[in-house]
């Protein structure tokens, strides 16, 4: 097909997914929508706005929001006036009924995105905090806008997971807007439909299977296929379900998710059962479609036959939305998920908040935040002691309220860090370097609950460098993404350098306070471009070296040479690198020079 | 609320829901966590095992449930000096939410009663709800950590001593905590993960014939919540009473030498650290045999419950490639060859 028809159809469906979204807000649950601003995404938004009744149905979910405006808190105003906690309600509140828009939602930080997922689910915001408890229904859709550039960063999985549509609008030109631009149809009457379309037994029977086929395993993805395939039989003014909604279903809904594309038509015969094995993390193998259709033993073979079509529709629809990349390349969604998203949108380290750790008496001088509940609570006792006769019934209480009483909120201090390992997978001694590596690696998560520190895992080898392990916290994603980690080829030592850099400069914008640990003999051969060449190689690593030292990012060098490399010594000192020889590379040995701290030793 | 989804419609996931059940028949072995992937019905087994426990007595009004015949000072007389009477009530399944504050879980100052009236009095928080009952906690990684040295405490001595804000209280909280996690978020602490009497792990089902069946009932309970769970009401109420014989029965149920040193040798084999996973390990078997009736611990019971009591307390090397599950497989074939 050609870019262009591609374009086409890339917008075509786009818009369908606001429409399907409008008919059915609070079943779909929303749509993650991938797009940088532009004309593309502002007509997808107007659209939208049309269909579900205007700016009046919509809220702002602002980045960094605050755990009282999301969930409900107090009411400053009114609490002090009246002498009484009074509350107001959060934004999760204030969404019942209608749609939340969140800008940036690459940057939104897993507890907000549970916060949301939670009230999600339930269907209601549960509160329990600063004197109040109360549980508030509130149902409503999500727009989830990722701005995010780079791969690796996204939205955070459990709203990705939750969001019936992933829209990409990223490549859409001007002109394929413009020339599709007729008015979205009124979904008024789909939606009254929407709620008395039937179920279909063989339509999720074949959706099933073929989710199955491109490795979607979450039964929440059944859920939603479900919600879209209806809409769009109420769209098309039916209540029965046919094969076109079950096919834009596929399309829609399991195309964006597929893990896996299944190599061939599968035989009925051929493939075994899947072995279950009630673990989460490894990877399942594509359920055998074929097979499990024969043991439906109530089926005919003519409903055999028909469940059989109706699945490869839909695969095959699955098969062309799976996105593509420039190259032509299928992208499947990996299990490499992205770890908790970015900071504040403000890039001054000052606004990031630590994790909330209780209040404490203080005053909220220097930017600490007042504990206004707290302060009343303290405060309280001692009113009949300080002001005894304070007005007459009815007149308004005043509370008199001391320096020692004020209390104020305490955010953890410290600033996690990131450790960022880069290894030297080449050579002949790569495979043990790397197996030290791996071992410092999960020697560090597995006690870094305590500091909630995140470790990454880059691997030189061949022409360049890969990020193996992104930032993670988790020993079992690390066991996971560790596991057969192959080296040879040359060292991009460069490259390498560079890659721990941009991770590096991730983490600082986090509010995380990165260190790269370097583990290498000293043997850079490969240039920053990927040709060979050891003295290129070597300047090209020195240059990059230095970015590390002027950036100021702490660093360690870890020398595995026989003997000292002197270009290792060199690259350490262009680094403004703590230098450490370790002939005999040991991962506790790792583990202890990175716990105890990169200061640039005297050599 | 509405009507929570039946505890007996829950599709396969049987681990999970052995699990919650023992810890309800036996509280102190030590509620449950259970590990897993997102949309795995997770919460959804918890509130449904509210609807499934039988009712308790409790005096009425008591913000902390407290048993009529063992009330707390001062619970059994209402404000009008009039004994309180004794009611029903289900099993208390308390949430600890995401952004719950600290006086909001342990209890603080009235301040509406301080303000108006000048009294000191003690407002009951979490804890105090979920006496006599369940707190569930969603996304443990992702709770505070002061809460979390809060909780560990209280589950500890099953007592909240609140000292604040000119207060001295102290109630019972005893209660069975049920957390969910997802070790994508990163590792628990070991003192919470062994305060934990159970570990399971859930996963997405892996036939598509279940997974259907798991959105064939979704669908039926959303469209109508009454109707389906008037369906699978008998079934419940079968389980409740299941529950609430393996109440009585469990604590007279004999578990012979052999099965005891079945469960010595088990943990041997695992190097589990200290006697907590052994003696969890032997009274969830127990539980399990007074689940199925029988009045009598089998070394079967024993194998069957060994890795939910057993895979959260194994020494972690980091290095070992082989995951908890493997290795109590292992053990267990070791240990029941001979």
């Amino acid at each position: 097909m050609s870019r262009s028809g591609r374009e086409s159809d890339q917008w075509r469906d786009a818009k369908l997914a606001a429409a399907l979204f409008a008919i059915a807000p609070f079943d779909t649950r929303g749509v993650v929508l991938k797009a940088l601003p532009g004309p593309a995404r502002d007509a997808w938004l107007d659209d939208l706005a049309r269909l579900t009744g205007g700016p009046e149905a919509s809220r702002r979910i602002p980045l960094s929001i605050t755990h009282e405006r999301l969930i409900g808190g107090l009411d400053l105003a009114a609490t002090l006036s009246s002498g009484r906690a009074v509350f107001e309600s959060g934004i999760l509140e204030a969404l019942n009924g209608r749609i939340g828009v969140l800008a940036m939602a690459e940057r939104l930080e897993s507890w907000r995105a549970a916060t949301i997922a939670h009230a999600m689910d339930r269907c209601a915001v549960v509160i329990e905090r600063e004197g109040m408890s109360a549980v508030r229904p509130t149902r409503f859709g999500l727009i989830a806008i990722d701005e995010s550039c780079e791969d690796g960063d996204g939205v955070a999985p459990s709203l990705l997971d939750r969001l019936a549509f992933h829209v990409d609008l990223t490549g859409i030109p001007l002109r394929t807007v413009k020339q599709a631009n007729n008015p979205p149809a009124d979904v008024g009457d789909a939606r009254a439909l929407y709620r008395h379309v039937d179920h279909a037994e063989d339509i999720l029977m074949a959706m099933a299977q073929a989710a199955a086929a491109f490795g979607v395993h979450s039964t929440r993805a059944l859920i939603l296929a479900l919600a879209v395939a209806r809409a769009h039989a109420a769209l098309s003014g039916r209540t029965q379900l046919e094969e076109e909604d079950a096919v834009i279903a596929g399309r829609l809904v399991l195309g964006p998710r597929a893990t896996s594309i299944p190599d061939t038509a599968p035989q009925p015969d051929e493939r075994s059962e899947d072995n279950a094995d009630g673990d989460a993390i490894q990877p399942e193998e594509p359920c055998d479609p074929g097979h499990d259709a024969d043991d439906r033993d109530d089926t005919g073979p003519d409903d055999d036959a028909r469940l059989e079509d109706l699945t490869e529709l839909i695969v095959a629809a699955v098969d062309a939305a799976v996105p593509v990349d420039l190259d032509g390349t299928k992208r499947l969604v990996s299990r490499r998920s992205t770890g908790p998203g970015g900071g504040a949108g403000a890039k001054t380290a000052s606004r990031h908040r630590g994790r909330p750790i209780g209040v404490r008496p203080g005053t909220p001088a220097g930017g600490a935040r007042l504990a206004i509940v707290d302060t009343l609570r303290a405060a309280a006792p001692w009113q009949r002691v300080r002001q005894p006769s304070e007005g007459g019934e009815g007149s308004p209480r005043r509370i008199a309220v001391r320096r020692e009483d004020l209390r104020i909120k305490r955010f953890a201090d410290r600033t996690e860090s990131e450790t960022i390992f880069v290894v030297d997978a080449s050579g002949s001694s790569a495979m043990n370097r790397l197996a030290e590596a791996k071992g410092a690696v999960e020697y560090l998560l597995a006690d870094c609950y305590v500091r909630r520190d995140q470790v990454a895992l880059i691997a030189m080898r061949g022409r360049r460098a890969d990020l193996v392990l992104p930032p993670t916290r988790s020993l079992s994603r690390a066991k996971r993404l560790l596991a057969g980690l192959p080296g040879g080829g040359g060292t991009p030592m460069a490259s390498g350098i560079e890659a721990a850099l941009a991770l590096a400069d991730a983490a600082r914008r986090r509010g995380r306070q990165p260190v790269i640990v370097l583990l290498t003999d000293g043997a850079a051969n490969v240039a920053r471009d990927g040709t060979g060449g050891r003295s290129r190689a070597k300047a090209d690593a020195l240059t990059a070296a230095k970015y590390v030292r002027a950036n100021g990012i702490d660093a360690i060098l870890i020398d595995t040479a026989p003997r000292a490399s002197a270009f290792s010594a060199e690259l350490a000192g262009a680094m403004d690198a703590a230098y450490h020889a370790l002939p005999r590379l040991d991962a506790k040995a790792v583990q202890t020079i990175v716990r105890t701290g990169a200061r640039p030793m005297p050599r | 609320m509405g009507q929570p989804f039946p505890f007996s419609a829950i599709v396969g996931q049987d681990d999970m829901k052995t699990a919650l059940l023992i810890a309800a028949v036996d509280p102190a072995i030590g509620g449950v966590l259970i590990i897993g992937d997102r949309g795995t019905g997770k919460s959804t087994a918890v509130r449904a095992l509210a609807g499934l426990l039988p009712e308790i007595d409790a005096v009425e009004g008591c913000p902390y449930n407290s048993d009529p015949s063992k009330p707390i000072a001062g619970a059994r007389v209402g404000d009008d000096g009039q004994p309180r009477a004794s009611r029903r009530i289900k099993v208390p399944v308390v949430d600890l939410p995401l952004g719950a504050t600290e006086d909001r879980v342990v209890g603080a100052l009235d301040l509406e009663k301080a303000l108006t009236s000048g009294v000191k009095a003690f407002e009951p928080g979490l804890l105090a709800r979920a006496n006599r009952g369940f707190l569930y906690i969603d996304e443990v990684n992702l709770l505070e950590d002061h809460i979390v040295d809060l909780l560990l405490d209280v589950a500890a001595t099953g007592e909240n001593v609140v000292e604040r804000e000119g207060l001295s209280v102290r109630h019972p909280a005893r209660f069975v905590l049920v957390g969910s996690g997802n070790p994508e978020e990163g590792e628990l602490r070991p003192q919470l993960l062994d305060r934990f009497g159970l570990a399971v792990e859930v996963a997405t089902p892996s036939s598509i014939d279940e997974r259907v069946e798991v959105v064939r009932r979704r669908d039926a309970y959303e469209r109508d919540p009454d109707a389906f769970a008037a369906r699978w009401a008998d079934e419940d109420l079968r389980l409740g009473d299941r529950v609430s014989a393996a109440r009585d029965l469990c604590h007279s149920i004999d578990v012979p030498d052999a099965v005891l040193i079945r469960a010595a040798e088990i943990c041997g084999a695992l190097g589990t650290d200290g006697l907590r996973g052994e003696l969890t390990l032997m009274r969830a078997a127990r539980v399990a045999a007074a689940l199925d009736g029988r009045d009598t611990v089998t070394l079967d019971d024993l194998r069957a419950i060994a890795p939910a009591a057993l895979r959260h307390r194994l020494r972690r090397d980091p290095l070992d490639e082989t995951g908890s599950g493997a290795r109590i497989e292992r053990a267990l074939a070791e240990t029941y060859k001979s």
